[in-house]
């Protein structure tokens, strides 16, 4: 297990207050403007070898997308853009951060922004997260009246304006060009890409999009070394991760440990077991609402990485691990995740905007057993009919649950059908 | 709550949209809408009556067809008259999961109403919401400002009983957790040296 030497987040409980003094008290904004001497290719060189990949899902490599960016200024403003969106279901860890340490995400824009050369950064946070918002805003207002925002940021040099954005209830502004078009006042559909946000992003400018944890993480990562933060986890898989368990479990919570702890290791040492043992185990969803159910029999023994996960047909997602016990109707769960894809699609493409009612309906339908065995693969049709399909990975996400269910618990839905069709006859 | 026949900001509200338009670049003003909306909705009573939009685009230079695209396209806004008290319940797997069937159940007997419904005095709205991104502390509720936590049955409706006798009850977990720790107390963060800064925040 991670020594609380190690974890980045020391306050994550909010032992403490958020505030500046005891921010700094923690490690915060200590050598800041050391850091920003050093220059941008130093920060992206010290990003790329931490092995640091996106923690909002999809476990990009942080570095190189820092990478991409315009290396010479146009002398026209470029933006950094936080996704503090969080609304993947079972995902609650960029709260925590914002609620109990915002200033490692306030001094996490600033480095973050100097490594790509950015004039602003707008952090986009959900409409839902008030009272986040009221304390993330007043770390923002500390910041700049000690100096560490705005012009000649920390005594840098550097200018860097940060502003807080709040959105309004939408899901599908976690992509991140609905991000960038909800941010520009339009509604949340997300946009064609290339061309990719580093070429043109918000108001046409060169942007960069990131999600509250990887921002967060960044100056610890320079302070302690590259090699410090590349030391935990596996290869390509490096760093420490906040996972964030809900559902059948004894002691739900929100953590930090090492990246590739065992999914059990995980939820007997944190999260107080299995409601009712290991052995009352169904099965889990490991990362976030999108990414596949796993049964009992893979989370014995696979470990919370990028890798693992994906080579078990799951992935890593944003660690939201949701726990269900044998009492669990399983195909009622993944329905009503179906219902949320269904409510969450913009309705732009057609595939996603029919298709996940498809998927909620059927679902509905089939998990009451009424209908024939054919109609599962007819379902597995659907989601293959959407996956693949649509301009964002919205209309992936919708179909990876329901093609999780129907590897791992087709028995279950074949046993409602055939008994279904039993009490007709 | 019937519509009125006009929209403008009151002085307090006029200098905050100043503050937020200043946020954005020069001719980007369309960004402050979501924000604007936000507040001519609690300015307005928790709704948003078409003079609000129509005074919105006026002063962010949109077309009012795009503010209204907008106004209904977010899930926190309403278009029509709801109760002055918003009483919103997570009933995403991670909530359904942890018994958010009971809290439902707990908000229709003691208010009276159903989804999607708003009481006869004027005083409750009430629906369902997705995913509220506090799943380690489910089922919740989001009250207005603020998220009730960690709630069952019983707890809900002793919320829901103080706010109907005009009460505001402290919000967070309500079985006393502090923020999402382990139920049955830390299992990290349990060597590092605490300065001493004053103690636990509000926000936990």
């Amino acid at each position: 297990m991670l020594a609380d030497q190690d974890r980045i987040f020391t306050n994550l409980y909010g032992d403490q207050p958020f505030g500046l003094d005891a921010a700094r008290k923690r490690g915060d904004w200590d050598g800041t403007k050391e850091l920003i001497l050093k220059g941008r290719d130093w920060i992206v060189d010290q990003i790329k070898q931490s092995g640091l990949r996106g923690r909002g899902g999809a476990g990009f490599p942080t570095g190189l997308k820092w990478s991409f960016m315009p290396k010479q200024s146009d002398g026209g403003p470029v933006y950094l853009v936080v996704n503090a969106d969080e609304s993947e279901p079972g995902t609650c860890k960029d709260r925590e951060i914002m609620r109990h340490d915002p200033h490692k995400l306030v001094e996490g824009c600033l480095l973050a922004g100097v490594s790509m050369g950015c004039t602003a950064g707008y952090i986009y946070i959900r409409g839902e997260f008030i009272r986040e918002a009221e304390t993330l805003e007043a770390a923002i207002a500390e910041a700049y009246d000690a100096g560490l925002l705005g012009k000649n940021a920390c005594g840098s040099g550097y200018d860097f304006e940060l502003y807080l954005h709040r959105g309004a209830g939408a899901y599908i502004c976690g992509e991140e060009t609905a991000l960038l078009e909800s941010l520009e006042g339009k509604k949340g559909q997300p946009r064609l890409k290339p061309p990719f946000p580093a070429a043109v992003g918000l108001y046409g400018r060169p942007s960069t999009v990131n999600n509250v944890e990887t921002i967060a993480v960044a100056p610890t990562i320079l302070r302690r070394g590259a090699t410090w933060f590349a030391g935990f986890g596996r290869p390509k898989n490096e760093g420490t991760k906040i996972y964030c368990i809900s559902g059948h479990v004894n002691q739900p919570c929100t953590v930090e440990d090492a990246m590739g702890i065992p999914l059990k290791e995980l939820i007997e040492r944190h999260a107080g077991g299995v409601r009712g043992g290991w052995d009352n185990l169904l099965g889990i969803i490991p990362g976030g609402a999108s990414v596949p159910v796993l049964p009992r029999s893979i989370c014995d023994d696979v470990l919370m990485d990028f890798d693992a996960l994906r080579d078990v047909q799951s992935g890593l997602g944003t660690a939201g691990v949701i726990v269900m016990d044998k009492s669990t109707d399983i195909v009622a769960a993944i329905a009503r995740l179906s219902k949320f894809y269904m409510h969450e699609s913009c309705g732009q493409c057609t595939p996603c905007r029919e298709g996940t009612g498809w998927l909620y309906r059927m679902l509905t339908r089939l998990g009451r057993g009424e209908g024939e065995l054919s109609e599962l693969d007819l379902l597995q049709d659907v989601t293959k009919e959407i996956e693949g399909h649509t301009i964002c990975a919205l209309g992936d996400a919708a179909a990876w649950p329901v093609q999780g269910l129907l590897r791992h618990f087709r028995p279950e839905l074949e046993r409602r059908i055939k008994a279904f069709q039993q009490r007709a006859a | 709550m019937s519509a009125p026949a006009g929209f403008e900001f009151t002085a307090e509200n006029r200098a905050k949209v100043d503050a937020i338009i200043a946020k954005y670049p020069a001719g980007r003003q369309a960004s402050a809408v979501l924000p604007l909306l936000t507040l001519a909705q609690a300015q307005a009573g928790g709704w948003l009556p078409q003079p609000a939009l129509d005074h919105i685009a006026d002063l962010l230079g949109m077309p009012s067809i795009r503010v209204y695209e907008v106004a209904s396209f977010y899930d926190m806004f309403n278009t029509k008259p709801v109760g002055r008290i918003q009483v919103r319940i997570c009933t995403t797997t991670p909530c359904w999961l942890c018994g958010s069937d009971e809290v439902v159940r707990a908000c229709k007997e003691t208010l009276g109403i159903g989804i999607g419904e708003s009481t006869p005095d004027g005083r409750f709205f009430l629906r369902e919401f997705e995913c509220l991104g506090a799943c380690a502390n489910a089922p919740i509720l989001w009250v207005d400002d603020d998220f009730y936590e960690d709630l069952d049955y019983a707890k809900t409706k002793a919320v829901l009983n103080a706010l109907l006798k005009g009460e505001r009850p402290k919000p967070g977990s309500q079985t006393g957790r502090q923020g999402s720790m382990p139920a049955g107390g830390r299992t990290t963060l349990k060597t590092i040296e605490q300065p001493d800064a004053g103690g636990p925040t509000d926000a936990g």
